[in-house]
């Protein structure tokens, strides 16, 4: 039995052993990876984030601001990070419904921020206090227009902490803003996670510019598409707008500087596919079964691809730990592979769409999905697995 | 060149012809070279402002400026400005709002920016309607004027900004016209150093869509109605309500100190154990 896993690199060496639940790892990951302001609204099954970070970021020199609703917790985040201390803020399914514009907005002026949506059941208010994973293609296409984004998600509370993390580094290295699907189960699940030293924690900041001011081009078409982020103070005086705007940031409505900026935001993001389509394979390498989940379902997939193979059955995991941009290849792997690929979601079908969109008949597409407010058992799983066989 | 025009060249982007979004005769400009020559009076480097606005004719201000400039989405740019100032104390952040942008879909920020007392000045180009969808009708639309969504006239109150500002908070609150630009700009010059949230009341014209629905004349007989309907705020105090009709009370309507919240703020770090 082989278990490979991609691990994210971030964590060298563990420090401390702590008894918490995934919102407050995604506090201490947070911190970890240098965010010094946090601004938000309450909300469940989101609120401890927000709760944390008022007790930790004043001791540390940040700042935590309770905002009047979720478009001023965005806003203020993004000026923060315009001013350049990394920002995040935290919600569930209705706050985070409120974001989307801003968020749009962020994708569109290039500013890193982390956006954490713990997901409970919607539309509307929904299940408050139920697990659900509502709002995949909401992350993904929740705000308007073309536009590329990075959503993560977590299955563990060490997961809360490492992606997180990965969260930041991402948005900082990208100019883009990530997005961090959790959901009730893993943000309320209490379990030992080793929290590493802070200089046990790979961190990475955004470029800023090091050319004369006269010089400098705020979206510069750069080879890799992301520019030099200069910050305010920094005596490079330029402008943002959320208008389609040249290299120098101004509007532009002329059809060659369209086409150039659209061409850059999404080959900043698709020329790193490599980089950003974080997976976890489990088993899957001999495995003619093979299950694809991510949040707290992977964790039941675990178990009941564990127990499979304990039964003498071919079956094996992929998680996604990245939903988007969707790791397309990942997937057409085990799609070639596989006679059968089961996508349990606490939804009615979202991830498992874009299984089918990539299939092209390898493989026979089976879902299973649950929106009764309870999670996805390990033994739901194995009784979809038994009909396959 | 006039002297003041010297000083606003000194401040505009050279770098590039931009598209121009003001209509001729616009009140916009006198309010850009008022904020300029009263930025330029305080002596502030470039590179310490950060001009932050919304969405609308009056937001696309910061786009001609050399400052740190952020054009953000409608109503919302208080929240950035936020975040801003609070990232960095040593920033003075300076907000431009519309009516519209401000008390509309703004107005949840903008009470709770004067509430907290951040450390902002809001600068509201008073309109009384959105400029730059046509002509909508906007919270300062007064009762019984005309715009493109009120065919048969409008029945809604008017807000005050000013008022509605002070009651909120803010510790300095000033209104001016356009066609009072140097006490504009001396407001400005108070507004700005100010700790706290500040705010300045700009009643402009919009001959285009404001006059024409409401056949008010040329941008030259609406400023003259400013002129007219203009009273100091010393004088406007000893009339009743009655002579106030019409009116519009300019200059300095609060001015008063209280707890400002990113000094406030400094002072929970310390209460949360910050040591340095
Ligand atoms: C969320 C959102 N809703 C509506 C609009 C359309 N819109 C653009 S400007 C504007 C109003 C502008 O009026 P005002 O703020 O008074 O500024 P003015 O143009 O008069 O200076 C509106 C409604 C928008 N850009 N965003």
């Amino acid at each position: 039995m082989t278990e490979k896993e991609k691990v994210i690199p971030i964590k060298t060496n563990a420090a401390k052993e702590v008894l918490i639940h995934g919102n407050e790892a995604v506090v201490e990951g947070a911190i970890a990876a240098g965010c010094r302001f946090f601004a938000g609204y309450p909300i469940t099954p989101a609120t401890e984030i927000a709760e944390g970070m008022s007790i930790r970021l004043p001791k540390i020199g940040g700042t935590f601001i309770q905002m009047e609703d979720e478009m001023a917790s965005l806003g203020s985040v993004v000026g923060a990070s315009l001013a350049g201390v990394k920002a995040m803020t935290a919600t569930s399914g209705p706050g985070f419904s409120l974001m989307q514009e801003i968020l749009g907005y962020a994708c569109m002026i290039e500013v890193p921020c982390v956006v954490v949506d713990v997901m409970r059941g919607g539309p509307s208010t929904g299940l408050p206090t139920s697990p659900s994973q509502g709002d995949v293609m909401l992350a993904r296409w929740g705000s308007h227009g073309t536009h590329p984004i990075i959503v993560l998600a977590v299955s563990t509370v060490e997961d809360c902490f490492d992606v997180t993390v990965t969260a930041f580094n991402f948005s900082e290295k990208f100019r883009t803003p990530v997005i961090v699907l959790s959901d009730e189960i893993v943000a309320h699940t209490r379990e030992k996670v080793a929290l590493p030293s802070a200089d046990g924690v790979t961190i990475v900041n955004r470029i800023r510019p090091t050319v004369p001011a006269e010089w400098f081009q705020p979206y510069e078409n750069t080879p890799g598409g992301v520019p030099p982020m200069a910050i305010y103070g920094d005596g490079y005086r330029y402008h943002t707008t959320g208008l389609i705007h040249d290299s120098r940031g101004f509007p532009t409505d002329k059809k060659e500087e369209i086409k150039t900026f659209y061409e850059r935001i999404h080959k900043k993001i698709s020329q790193r596919f490599h980089e950003i389509q974080i997976v976890k394979n489990f088993f899957t390498e001999d495995a003619d079964i093979i299950i694809i989940a991510y949040g707290s379902v992977a964790r039941s997939s675990l178990l009941a691809a564990k127990t499979a193979r304990q039964n003498g059955l071919k079956v094996g995991l992929l998680q996604l730990v990245t939903l988007f941009p969707f790791p397309r290849k990942a997937v057409e792997t085990v799609l070639r592979q596989s006679r059968a690929v089961i996508v349990p979601e606490m939804n009615l079908g979202q991830i498992s769409r874009e299984v089918k969109r990539v299939n092209a008949k390898h493989s026979a597409v089976i879902t299973l999905n649950r929106v009764d407010s309870d999670l996805i058992t390990p033994k739901e799983i194995l009784a979809k697995i038994q009909e396959v066989v | 060149m006039a002297r003041g025009t010297t000083v606003v060249h000194q401040y505009l982007r050279h770098d590039a012809i931009f598209p121009h979004v003001w209509c001729p005769g616009c009140g916009n400009g006198i309010v850009l070279g008022a904020l300029i020559r009263a930025v330029h009076h305080l002596g502030y480097p470039k590179d310490e402002i950060v001009l932050v606005s919304g969405i609308g004719c009056s937001s696309r201000m910061p786009l001609y400026v050399d400052f740190n400039t952020l054009h953000t989405v409608h109503g919302r740019a208080l929240t950035f400005a936020t975040g801003i100032k609070l990232a960095n104390s040593r920033l003075r952040v300076i907000v431009v709002m519309g009516d519209g942008d401000a008390v509309a879909i703004g107005g949840n920020h903008f009470i709770h920016a004067a509430r907290r007392n951040m450390d902002l000045t809001a600068i509201i180009l008073n309109n009384r309607i959105y400029g730059m969808t046509g002509g909508q009708s906007s919270p300062t639309t007064p009762y019984g004027m005309y715009s493109t969504t009120d065919p048969y006239s409008h029945i809604e109150p008017a807000f005050d900004i000013s008022e509605m500002a002070a009651c909120a908070g803010a510790t300095f609150v000033a209104r001016s016209t356009v066609y009072h630009a140097q006490l504009l700009q001396s407001l400005m010059e108070k507004a700005i150093p100010k700790k706290g949230f500040s705010v300045v009341e700009v009643i402009t014209h919009c001959h285009v869509q404001f006059g024409r629905a409401n056949k008010l004349g040329t941008h030259i007989d609406m400023m003259k109605r400013q002129r007219d309907q203009a009273v100091p705020v010393e004088k406007a105090q000893t009339m009743s309500p009655e002579e106030l009709k019409d009116k519009i009370p300019i200059g300095i309507l609060t001015d008063m100190v209280r707890p400002v919240y990113n000094e406030e703020y400094e002072n929970l770090k310390k209460r949360a154990g910050l040591t340095n």
